[in-house]
């Protein structure tokens, strides 16, 4: 379904990236994996259009998304979460949902201004299943509450059902663990599963290892900028290369 | 939402039945201000209180619409309610021009660009001698009127200005609670996660800052056809200042913030007048004092400070 190719990522003299390349299987749960600086967040950035890259091309359900803006991204259906999560602070739970259905509805500036009759049905719409998604996550109890307010743990919730508001294909999650507790991080691993059994792809760069192997379907290992290993977690875990990397053994 | 209708019907009734209070006199005409910079504000804080984008020029999209309302009805003779609508699709297509390149810009950069756009226009109705009459001004711009009757007086001119600052309350409130105004706010919040979220947040930017200019001209030719004269010095760096300091204080963010700031600094010089050649110093020490202690604006600010004094009271009364 998404497929990198090539991909090499210079930093005026750093070499971000040099000539990664692998392809994500539709309804999989992949996890990007690899010590400090090696890479994945700048290949997460660069597949979800925010970074564009030295060369390379990146391709959606083989149609080519090289350098295609993350809004329109968001319409052929491919959404992120951040590492250091991205709420709209201050607006509710609910409203940050409902951007999440921005592309999902179309009224504009008119139509909006004077209440047209199609733009308020279109709002009670948006408000109805921006609900479902905050109930699909858990925070049903939180729905009015200002998002600068929740605590991490919640607003990382928050920041899920936001993205699958906009009912994606595929959804990168950039850490989504990083910061939670271990019963938030059993949770979130229970989230992610029903996510992929809703036929959503999943992608998910992370550190936390006990997750990673715990809930993907396939890895992918980086290391300085270069794909190391590529695998079931099983075969990863038994890679020479991959056990050396991050343990800083011999070659 | 049923609460927001009451309050603009409240609202609108208090707006209507306001002339009774004053009895025509001085205040009426302080009024008529009050409205055209409560349409102002409300264009400024769309895109700053909302969009989180800045614009120290919006004077000058204030003063085309005067101008262009001005000059085509006192030169070339139009009907002022068809210079109106003209004026304004004129000055939306100039912003839309000057908002793609301008709108790249993020926080003082994009403040010194909008500055100097307004410092722009202020020179060529100063220079446009033909046109504009320079410094020395525009005059013989007709009142509008509407079935015969021509708003020349006061009362007339409060009525006609404040149903269309009353409907320009009601779309940026309706705006404001759509999956525009939302979007909006996302930008303002963080752009990168609107964008992920499938929001244009470049297109948006400029479609709002066209929309602020369009209300900004609308009130630029009400301002003309009630003044039927215009000089440039109306439209200047200050105003532009002066407009941003109603959005500050009265509220960012908030569209009857918006009419409480236009409303204490257009009445605010009219009461200091007592006080003569201190009014200067007493005017910018209370903008210090309420930026200081009602930094969310005079909307926040006042609830506040009710709260404030009656839970203070309350707790005199136990001790």
């Amino acid at each position: 379904m998404l497929e990198v190719k090539g991909i090499t990522q210079i930093f005026g003299g750093v070499t971000a990236l040099e000539d990664v390349s692998f392809s994500i299987a539709k309804g999989h749960i992949t996890g990007v994996i690899g010590p400090n600086g090696a890479g994945k967040t700048t290949l997460f950035n660069i597949v979800t259009g925010i970074y564009s890259q030295t060369c390379g091309t990146v391709s959606l359900d083989g149609r080519d998304i090289s350098g295609l803006p993350p809004e329109k991204l968001a319409s052929l259906g491919m959404v992120r979460t951040f590492q250091n999560i991205e709420l709209f602070g201050q607006m509710t739970v609910r409203e940050n949902v409902m951007v999440g259905l921005h592309s999902k509805s179309s009224c504009g500036l008119i139509s909006c201004a004077f209440k047209a009759p199609w733009a308020t049905s279109e709002e009670r719409r948006i408000r109805e299943e921006a609900m479902k998604w905050i109930d699909f996550v858990g925070i049903t109890d939180l729905a009015d509450a200002t998002a600068s307010n929740l605590p991490f743990g919640k607003g990382r919730l928050l920041e899920i059902a936001r993205a699958l508001a906009l009912e994606p294909g595929i959804i990168l999650m950039d850490e989504p663990a990083a910061g939670l507790n271990s019963q938030e991080t059993l949770g979130l691993a229970d989230l992610i599963r029903r996510i992929r059994d809703m036929g959503i792809t999943v992608v998910l760069v992370e550190h936390d290892m006990e997750l990673v192997m715990d809930i993907c379907d396939r890895i992918v290992v980086l290391n300085l900028g270069k794909k190391l290993a590529e695998g079931t977690p099983r075969q990863i875990q038994e890679n020479p290369e991959v056990i050396a990397a991050y343990l800083g053994g011999d070659e | 939402m049923q609460r927001e209708r009451i309050k603009f019907l409240i609202f609108a009734v208090l707006v209507f039945s306001a002339p009774l209070l004053f009895n025509g006199g001085y205040l009426m005409n302080v009024f008529v201000f009050v409205g055209i910079h409560t349409m102002l504000a409300i264009a400024l804080n769309l895109l700053l209180g909302y969009a989180g984008q800045i614009s120290l020029g919006h004077a000058g999209f204030f003063g085309l619409g005067a101008y262009a309302s001005g000059i085509l009805t006192a030169t070339f003779g139009w009907n002022p309610w068809l210079a109106m609508p003209v004026s304004a699709l004129a000055v939306a297509a100039l912003a839309y021009l000057i908002g793609f390149p301008i709108l790249k810009l993020k926080g003082h950069y994009l403040a010194m660009a909008t500055l100097g756009m307004g410092i722009i226009i202020y020179i060529v109705f100063n220079e446009t001698i033909d046109y504009t009459g320079g410094p020395s001004g525009l005059s013989g711009i007709p009142n509008m009127s509407l079935g015969g009757v021509s708003f020349d007086s006061d009362i007339k001119n409060y009525y006609l200005i404040w149903t269309c600052t009353l409907l320009t309350v009601l779309l940026s409130l309706n705006l404001a609670d759509s999956r525009i105004g939302r979007a909006l706010r996302a930008v303002h919040d963080s752009e990168v996660a609107a964008r992920v979220m499938g929001v244009n947040a470049r297109l948006l930017k400029v479609q709002i800052f066209a929309l602020s200019a369009v209300i900004c001209s609308l009130a630029g030719s009400l301002y003309a056809h009630t003044m039927t004269f215009l000089a440039p010095s109306s439209f200047g760096f200050n105003f532009s200042v002066e407009l941003l300091t109603m959005v500050v204080i009265g509220g960012l963010g908030s569209i009857y913030g918006s009419f409480l700031g236009a409303a204490l600094l257009t009445l605010l010089p009219e009461f200091l007048r007592a006080a003569h050649d201190y009014d200067i110093v007493i005017y910018g020490g209370l903008l210090m004092v309420m930026t200081i202690f009602m930094p969310g604006g005079l909307v926040r600010g006042i609830p506040a400070l009710v709260r404030a004094l009656t839970s203070g009271k309350r707790g005199g009364g136990n001790a």
